[in-house]
Order: structure tokens, then C-alpha cells, then sequence
């Protein structure tokens, strides 16, 4: 901020597009939440909390664009929002015409910003949808002319116009309204008293925000201080930060002199004294909201949400879970992904340092340099809590995904005449961002399978004897180092039979011996047009091969199970991140490569004698009453030895559902390692899928071991 | 404006241009310097199994993996040992970083146009494409290479 001392005329034509970023992230946000509240709510029991959360989102929405000139975008908001207003006040019933109507004006919004964002013209027309909220906004009351005529002249919290007019002129004598305060704020010592000046004239470019107005003649005293007296709703914090656009916040003084009576006597109390608690508690969320923001760092002050607070206890609030989760985003910054992620790799580079240092420290005389060795154990562990806190910074919640399946399963529920439900589980469940981005388009596929092939008419659900409603769950958890994820269905399932045969007509090899995870595999091959045939449902047959192919690039596994008539479930299963993985460390002769502890199973030491030849080459070993097959790690990657190598150590390791084991000469050590790419400055290499650095500064490379069990099997 | 706009072009072309000058066995070569991101000493780099031979492996380039060619190896020239001398050229072609190991640096000289002259054809290892001239200074005959260009060949097998 301190570019706008310097300019003079900074007050007057303040550069707002500096702020553009965020208001189209929480725009984005608000479209989202407005979303995920208009598909709960019920049309017969609207319950006043949603009603007033989907009111705030489109009102935030308008605040912002309006301050940006976005003329298009408040245009459309502010019908919406008097829509809003009345459906809140009970004015009006909510239809499902209205809620579907709605939720199209969000898609136009979502247009509408990404135009502006991009820099090009949307060409989209709103005259119709505007004219046809209009309509429902002024539908079935008579006193809906009255409202509309009121919102243009109070863009922002019309509400707050209540304040009776006298007092802007003797602020002191006239009532205050709720939540209302009086201070006395003194600005200085300033070197430009002009400054000052500014501030007012900030302050009275917020509409909503309240009224400021000098005590002092427009001179400022002998310490160079000016001072106001302010009527306003907002927290000192708040002022501050609005301030803070033209003086710096140790300048500004904040004495509160007097208050509404009932939100200072009792502000966490359920205000079932106020005349509209809900009202209230949206002035707060409205003002703040309309706030430019002025940096991309938002933190919510905890009087905001004291305010809040009464608002979920007040008797008319249904559901309480929804404001509560509104509450939690109260304390969360923006930064942009590049920082965490050079972040990421610094801490990865002082992971390596660490390493090293550890390394050179062993070689060190415990006795003699004791506090050398605890410095380093110290080091050791705040580098590893490090690494954890700055990994955890990239997981999002799974939410981020799957708050997209509603409005496809309500969108493909109208188009395929099936009655479709959604169940999520897990969806506090985290993931890096980079997978969450990744994962979305082969779940969205998995989804939409499931109600296009999986799910039964509703006719034929009822002579099944099943509800008619269908219902595709989506289930997140976490299991050790990796993430399920799974997509279940209560459709018609997978016919063993039928994918057999049609398994054969395409010239598979299959047998009628295969386990059933084998023959609903069958499903993930290319070209095997999947349900659609088999489930005699017409269908886009986009390939499962190209899902399947997608989770397995990101390091993941996918698994089928189905029962006929009752189901079927696809088990997704992806690593937390692809940046860093546990690994074993294993030798050969004078190499080291790094095993993906997640895929392994055992391992045994083994003499030579174990080893038995099948056909003369191939080698396999008797594990646990089975015959795996063996592969020399010495022998695949060319390994130089100068003395014969007799026994070692074998690793049962195990990848697409398929087991093998490695022989290798010993096992080195277990730890987490950094996974640096081959392929960005040379090339990808056959069965390995990475590379790391050890604590001596080499280079190891990484298994795939995916690649080595394909590689058994052809 | 024509021609003026053609003098400036021509003033740029002719500018003398900085090559870095190194050693394969008896031989002298030289790389455009702007290529060079650093000279290092040679460690042993990890070996990468299957690869072709002038290729000797990786190397950790403070947390970059980076590949590291033999140009004795590919070329044929010298006899391709590892000792304090020996020196990689750490060579930042845009796309990739990648080292390249030669007997030793000479140093950085500049040649003006009229000091390099046309490669004849001749039957040699290295495809004449890659070269783009041969440098006279005094008695010295420098092998100038387009070394992004060779580089970038599937030969090299680098990508």
C-alpha cells in the first residue's frame, strides 16, 4: 500500500484491478456455494438459513462487481438478489422453476467472469434471463414493485438505510441501529494531513459502511492528528484495514464511546431480541464482503464471527451444520500454488542438505563433538517436521471434487429419466492439488458411468424390487500412504457371463477359469466397449481404458467388484502425493536403487538352492506356497560386478494385482525420498519411474514396478 | 530503409562471437559460450542401464538430474579416461540441461566472420551438419559445433 502515500491523487482514482484476482476467486467460491446450497434446498421446507446463505453469495457477488464496474455481472446479481431478498423475507415460495432458473443465472455468471477474466467479450445476452427472474421476483405479491424500486437507489445491505437520516447530521443523539457503534478515531501524527482527508473519502465511497465526519474543523491539533467521529457496524479491525489504503495503522486510533444496546449487552447471546437476527448477522457478512480487499491475504477478525454466532442459534436455524462450515473458512490466506510449490522444492533441496550433513555427522566421535551430534538429531527432526507441514499445505480437502457430482448427477438425472441420489463419504478427506486436478475427470467418468449404465429405469428398479431411486455413493478414505476412493452404485452390476462372451467376440484371450476381478478387468481394455453392449443401455462407450490409463499414470490402481443385480464398485487408489514417497533402499553390487515401499510385500533372504528354473531361462521362487516369478535386478539392469554374488535378499513386491519377486544383494534402508523427474532433462528410462538423491549428494534411481510385472507377464 | 535496415542485420551477423574451446584427444573444438552454463570436475554419475555407451549416466546438479555424455565416446577420439582432469561442460540448451565430458577446456576465444571457414566434405564420425565451420587463429584449428543441434538428435538418444 505505501505506493498510494506517494501519489497524489490516490484517493481520487485508486487502481481496483490490482484487486480483480480475488473478487473472481470469491466469485467463484460464492457461484460454488450457491450451487451446492440451491441443490439442498427443498422446495416444500426452504429452510431461513440457506435462504440466507444463497442471498449473501449472489449479494457479495453484485458488491464486488459493482465496485469493479462489471455492469453485467451486477446487472444479473441484482435481480437475482432481489429474487433472494424476497424468498428470505417469505415473501414469495421457492418453486423448482426458480431454484433451476437460479442455478442457470449461476452458470451464466461463471461465464460471464470467465469472459472478464480472459479479457474477451462472453457475447452473452442476459435481457431474458434477467426478465425471467424479474418475473418471479415479482410473481405473486402485490408488494414486490415496492422492493425492487427500493434495491437500485441502496446497491449494498439496503438493510442498513434503516439508520434514521438525522444521524449523519448528530450522529450522537439519534438512535442507533443493532450492532451499531459510535468511536472516536484519531488519524496522525501525519506529516501530509491530507491524508486524512483521503480516508473520509474512502469511507464514504463504501456504501453501507456507515458515516464519518470530522470533530474537529478539518484542522489537524498540535501533534498533527485529526480526528472523526464514526457511526458504523464494522469491527476496528475492519476500519483499520479499510484505513490502511492511506495511512499506516499505527497512525489510527479506535475509541469506542457508545453502542447498540443489544448487541454490546449481549453479543453472543441469541439476539432472539433483535428485530431480524438473520438480517443482522448478513449486514455484518454483507459490509465485509464489500470491502476491496487490499491484499490477497484475507482473515476474517474473530468479532465477525462473534457476530455470526447468534445467528446459528437463533430458534428459526434449522440446520446448523451449514453456517458452521461457512464459519471455518473465517482464518484461511491465498497464496498462489507457484509459492507452495518452490517452497516444496526448497524444502526438498534442505531434505538432500540434511541428508548429507547427517551423513558426514556419523563419521564424527560421538564424545568429542556431543553437541554437534545433538545439533544434527535437532536438525533432523524439525527438517522432517518441515517437510510434513509444508507437504500438508498442498492438500486440499476431496471436497473440491466431489462438490461437482450433485449438479452433474440433478443435470443427468433429467436427461436419462432415472431417479438419481449422491452419497458422499469421506470428503473431508485430503489430497495433494495436484492429484485432486488430476483425479477429476476420471472420476467424473466413473460417475457418469454409473448412472448411465449402472443405474436402472425407474421402472425396472421397482420390479426388481429395489427403491426407485437410485443412489451412487462416493466414498473417500484413507489407507496408509495412499488414498481409496471409491465409486459405488446400486444399478443392475456387472454380467460375468456377457462380459465373457464379449470378450471372445472381440478375439480376448479369457477363460471361464478367470477370477472375477479378472473378467470385470476386462472392462479396462481397450476397445472393450464397456456397459455398453453388455448392459444393453445405449452408451458413449468412452473407454474405461483411458480411466484406467489416467490412475495409473498418477502412480494409482483401480479395482472392480460387482455383484449382479445388487451393484458394482470401482476402488480408486492414488498416493497422497507425487512428490515425495516412502522408499527402500536396496543394493546391488555398488548401486543403489529405490524400491516404492508401498508396493512391497515381504522380503526374504534366500540362498541359490531356492531359486528353480522353469524352461531353462525362466526362474521362479516358492513363496509361501507359491511359485513367483523371480527377477535378478544384477541381471535386468546390466549391473557390473567384479565377485561373484551367490544368495541375497529377495523383495516381494506387488503392483496391478499381480506378484513378483526381486532379487537383490541387501536391503539398504527405508526412507522417504524426494522423486525428481528423468525425463526433464533426459529421457524416461525402462523400469524406472524416477530418480532421488541420497544423503551423499548421488543420484538412485526409482522402480517402476508396475513395469517390471508387466514386463513378466508378455 | 531498405538498406539500412539490412546494414543493421549485417552488423549483427558480423559481430565476432565468443566460443568456448575444449579438448578430444588431438582435437580442438569450440561451442558458442552463450550455451555454457558451467565447467565442473567430473563425478562418477549413476548408470543408467541400457543406455548407449557415450551416455555415462546421471548426476545431482544441486537437486536437478542431469545426464552427462562422453564426447570421446561418441566421437571415438581420445581415450576416454577419468582422471582430475577431465572436466564436464555443463551445457544449458533451453530445453534440457545435460554435461558433457572432454579431455579439457582450453580457453574462450573470439572469432570474427572472416576467421571461420566452410567445412570441406569429408568422411568423418561426426555428421558434417553439426559443424558449422572450422576457426583459424594463428596455427590452431578450431571444430566449431552447433552443439544444440547435435544435441538434440536422435542419435544421442537424450530424448
Amino acid at each position: 500500500m505505501s505506493d498510494t502515500h506517494t501519489s497524489e491523487s490516490s484517493g481520487d482514482v485508486f487502481d481496483l484491478s490490482q484487486f480483480h484476482g480475488v473478487f473472481y476467486e470469491e466469485a467463484g467460491e460464492n457461484l460454488t456455494s450457491m450451487e451446492a446450497l440451491l441443490l439442498e434446498t427443498d422446495e416444500s421446507n426452504a429452510d431461513d438459513e440457506s435462504l440466507n446463505a444463497i442471498f449473501r453469495c449472489a449479494h457479495s457477488i453484485k458488491g464486488g462487481a459493482a465496485t469493479f464496474g462489471f455492469q453485467d455481472v451486477a446487472d444479473l446479481t441484482h435481480v437475482m438478489e432481489t429474487l433472494l431478498d424476497r424468498l428470505r423475507r417469505r415473501e414469495l415460495a421457492i418453486t423448482s422453476g426458480m431454484i433451476d432458473t437460479l442455478l442457470e443465472s449461476g452458470d451464466v455468471l461463471k461465464h460471464l467472469l470467465a469472459s472478464r477474466q480472459s479479457g474477451t467479450d462472453a457475447g452473452i445476452d442476459c435481457t431474458e434471463l434477467v426478465a425471467r427472474i424479474g418475473a418471479f421476483a415479482h410473481g405473486t405479491v402485490a408488494a414486490a414493485p415496492a422492493a425492487v424500486a427500493v434495491a437500485p437507489a441502496a446497491p449494498v445491505a439496503a438493510s442498513l438505510t434503516e439508520a434514521p437520516a438525522g444521524a449523519i447530521a448528530s450522529p450522537v443523539a439519534a438512535p442507533l441501529a443493532p450492532g451499531e457503534r459510535v468511536l472516536e478515531i484519531a488519524i496522525g501524527p501525519l506529516d501530509q494531513p491530507r491524508f486524512a482527508d483521503n480516508v473520509v473519502e474512502l469511507f464514504g465511497e463504501i456504501p453501507g459502511l456507515g458515516t464519518i465526519e470530522p470533530t474537529d474543523d478539518g484542522k489537524p491539533d498540535a501533534s498533527q492528528t485529526r480526528h472523526f467521529r464514526v457511526v458504523s457496524t464494522v469491527t476496528d479491525s475492519d476500519l483499520l484495514d479499510l484505513f490502511s489504503f492511506h495511512v499506516s495503522r499505527e497512525q489510527v486510533s479506535i475509541r469506542e464511546v457508545g453502542a447498540a444496546t443489544t448487541a454490546v449487552a449481549a453479543p453472543v447471546a441469541p439476539q432472539v431480541a433483535a428485530p431480524d437476527p438473520a438480517q443482522e448477522a448478513d449486514q455484518t457478512f454483507g459490509l465485509f464482503e464489500d470491502l476491496p480487499v487490499p491484499v490477497a491475504v484475507e482473515v476474517r477478525t474473530p468479532d465477525a464471527v462473534v457476530v455470526a454466532a447468534p445467528k446459528a442459534e437463533a430458534p428459526r436455524a434449522a440446520d446448523r451444520a451449514a453456517p458452521a462450515s461457512a464459519n471455518l473458512e473465517s482464518s484461511t490466506i491465498r497464496v498462489p500454488t507457484e509459492k507452495v510449490d518452490q517452497l516444496i522444492n526448497l524444502v526438498g533441496e534442505m531434505v538432500i542438505t540434511q541428508a548429507m550433513l547427517a551423513q558426514t555427522g556419523r563419521g564424527l566421535d560421538a564424545v568429542v563433538h556431543q553437541a554437534m551430534a545433538t545439533a544434527l538429531t535437532d536438525l533432523e527432526r524439525n527438517t522432517r517436521l518441515l517437510q510434513e507441514a509444508v507437504m500438508a499445505i498442498r492438500m486440499i480437502p476431496m471436497t473440491a471434487v466431489f462438490n461437482r457430482f450433485p449438479r452433474m448427477l440433478r443435470d443427468l438425472s433429467g436427461r436419462l429419466g432415472k431417479k438419481l441420489e449422491l452419497h458422499t463419504i469421506g470428503e473431508d478427506t485430503e489430497l495433494d492439488k495436484g492429484l485432486i486436478e488430476k483425479i477429476t475427470d476420471p472420476l467424473t467418468h466413473l460417475v457418469r458411468n454409473s448412472a448411465d449404465h449402472g443405474i436402472e429405469m425407474p421402472a425396472d428398479r421397482i420390479a426388481a424390487g429395489k427403491p426407485e431411486h437410485g443412489t451412487v455413493t462416493l466414498a473417500a478414505a484413507h489407507q496408509g500412504g495412499s488414498i481409496v476412493i471409491e465409486v459405488r452404485d446400486d444399478g443392475r452390476g456387472l454380467n460375468r457371463a456377457k462380459l465373457l462372451a464379449k470378450a471372445r467376440e472381440r478375439g480376448l484371450s479369457v477363460s471361464d477359469s478367470m477370477s472375477d476381478t479378472e473378467v470385470y478387468g476386462l472392462i479396462f481394455a481397450p476397445g472393450f466397449s464397456t456397459a455398453a453392449e453388455v448392459t444393453d443401455v445405449s452408451g458413449r462407450g468412452v473407454g474405461m481404458d483411458v480411466v484406467k490409463r489416467n490412475i495409473t499414470s498418477l502412480g494409482g490402481s483401480v479395482e472392480i467388484d460387482s455383484v449382479e443385480g445388487q451393484g458394482m464398485r470401482v476402488s480408486v487408489r492414488l498416493p497422497l502425493t507425487l512428490a515425495i514417497m516412502d522408499g527402500m533402499s536396496v543394493g546391488v553390487a555398488d548401486e543403489t536403487y529405490i524400491v516404492p515401499l508401498a508396493s512391497v510385500v515381504e522380503s526374504i533372504h534366500m540362498t541359490a538352492s531356492d531359486v528353480k528354473s522353469v524352461g531353462g531361462t525362466g526362474r521362479v521362487v516358492e513363496v509361501r506356497n507359491e511359485y513367483l516369478p523371480l527377477i535378478r535386478l544384477d541381471e535386468l539392469f546390466d549391473v557390473p560386478r567384479s565377485v561373484e554374488h551367490n544368495g541375497g535378499i529377495m523383495i516381494v513386491v506387488e503392483a496391478e494385482g499381480g506378484r513378483i519377486a526381486l532379487l537383490v544383494d541387501d536391503l539398504i534402508g527405508q526412507h522417504q525420498v524426494v522423486v525428481k523427474n528423468l525425463e526433464a532433462n533426459y529421457r524416461k528410462v525402462p523400469g524406472v519411474s524416477g530418480a532421488t538423491i541420497l544423503g551423499d549428494g548421488r543420484v538412485a534411481l526409482i522402480l517402476d514396478v508396475s513395469w517390471l510385472i508387466r514386463r513378466v507377464r508378455h | 530503409m531498405n538498406a539500412r535496415a539490412n546494414a543493421v542485420v549485417n552488423a549483427v551477423v558480423e559481430r565476432p562471437r565468443e566460443y568456448l574451446t575444449f579438448r578430444l584427444g588431438e582435437e580442438e573444438y569450440g561451442i558458442d559460450i552463450l550455451k555454457v552454463q558451467e565447467i565442473r570436475g567430473y563425478e562418477q554419475p549413476t548408470r543408467i542401464a541400457n543406455a548407449p555407451s557415450f551416455i555415462k549416466g546421471v548426476v545431482n546438479l544441486r537437486g536437478v538430474i542431469v545426464p552427462i555424455v562422453d564426447m570421446r565416446l561418441k566421437f571415438g577420439l581420445g581415450s576416454a579416461e577419468y582422471n582430475d582432469f577431465t572436466v564436464v561442460i555443463i551445457l544449458n540448451l533451453g530445453a534440457r540441461v545435460v554435461g558433457m565430458v572432454v579431455d579439457s577446456v582450453s580457453d574462450v576465444m573470439e572469432l570474427s566472420p572472416e576467421q571461420i571457414r566452410d567445412t570441406p566434405e569429408i568422411d568423418s564420425v561426426v555428421d558434417s551438419s553439426y559443424i558449422t565451420g572450422l576457426g583459424t587463429l594463428n596455427d590452431r584449428m578450431l571444430i566449431l559445433i552447433a552443439i544444440e543441434k547435435l544435441m538434440g538428435t536422435a542419435e544421442m538418444a537424450l530424448a
